[in-house]
């Protein structure tokens, strides 16, 4: 019955990696490349673990299967995040099917400063309240 | 069917063939953050195999192998795009 339940686990986990490896073969672009492999493979790597874990059963093992976990799901996101700005600067060539980029003209080129698009509401604000 | 012949004959060449499909992805990766995402991912799937392979041998010692593994793969990630916006900044 353990042994049943521990299939189904890594099972599902091997699914999502699959997925994900499918995803970054066929889309269109490296944003969505991005996600792909934030999400899906995150959790099907976090399953796989976790099925380890019930195999064997102690606690050192369980330990360290929760330190993985925990380091993953800190660093995916961070990863993503880092290697997406870096891409936006470069200057990584968006889908063409792509509807709307909020980052347009709102970091600065030189300093890598990014503007909020409020600037000058704020200095129209004292106005409106008087 | 035993837990050890389902890991062998099932899960580890699902795990083989999607390595080989992000392999592909960075060999035609159009730009180098492609490649770094490709190998991001290939590093995530080398954690799973080696998870699979300590239940195949019943060596709980391999899990500290991914343990690093997975600090190498957040490391590089951060390095290539450090790397990357000094090389446009400098340009």
């Amino acid at each position: 019955m353990n042994d049943i339940i521990i299939m189904v686990i890594i099972s599902l986990g091997t699914l999502f990696i699959l997925l994900a490896a499918i995803g970054l073969l066929r889309m269109p672009d490296l944003y969505l490349r991005m996600s792909v492999t934030t999400k899906a493979a995150t959790l099907g790597v976090g399953l796989i673990l976790i099925g380890l874990a019930l195999y064997y059963m102690e606690t050192s093992i369980t330990t360290r299967v929760i330190a993985i976990i925990v380091f993953l799901l800190l660093t995916a996101p961070i990863s993503a995040h880092v290697i997406g700005r870096a891409a936006y600067f470069v200057g990584v060539p968006m889908w063409k099917k792509t509807k709307i980029d909020d980052l347009k003209g709102m970091y600065n080129t030189k300093t890598h400063d990014l503007m909020s698009g409020l600037e000058d509401e704020e200095e129209e604000q004292p106005e409106a309240e008087d | 069917m035993n837990i050890d012949d389902f890991l062998t004959y099932i899960i580890l060449p699902i795990l083989s063939t999607s390595s080989l499909m992000v392999f592909i992805r960075f060999l035609i990766g159009p730009t180098l953050p492609d490649r770094v995402v490709a190998l991001d991912l290939l590093i995530t799937i080398g954690i799973s195999i080696i998870a699979v392979y300590s239940i195949i041998t019943h060596r709980p010692s391999f899990l500290d192998i991914a343990m690093i593994f997975a600090l190498i793969a957040f490391l590089s990630t951060v390095a290539f795009s450090f790397y990357l916006e000094k090389r446009k900044r400098n340009e």
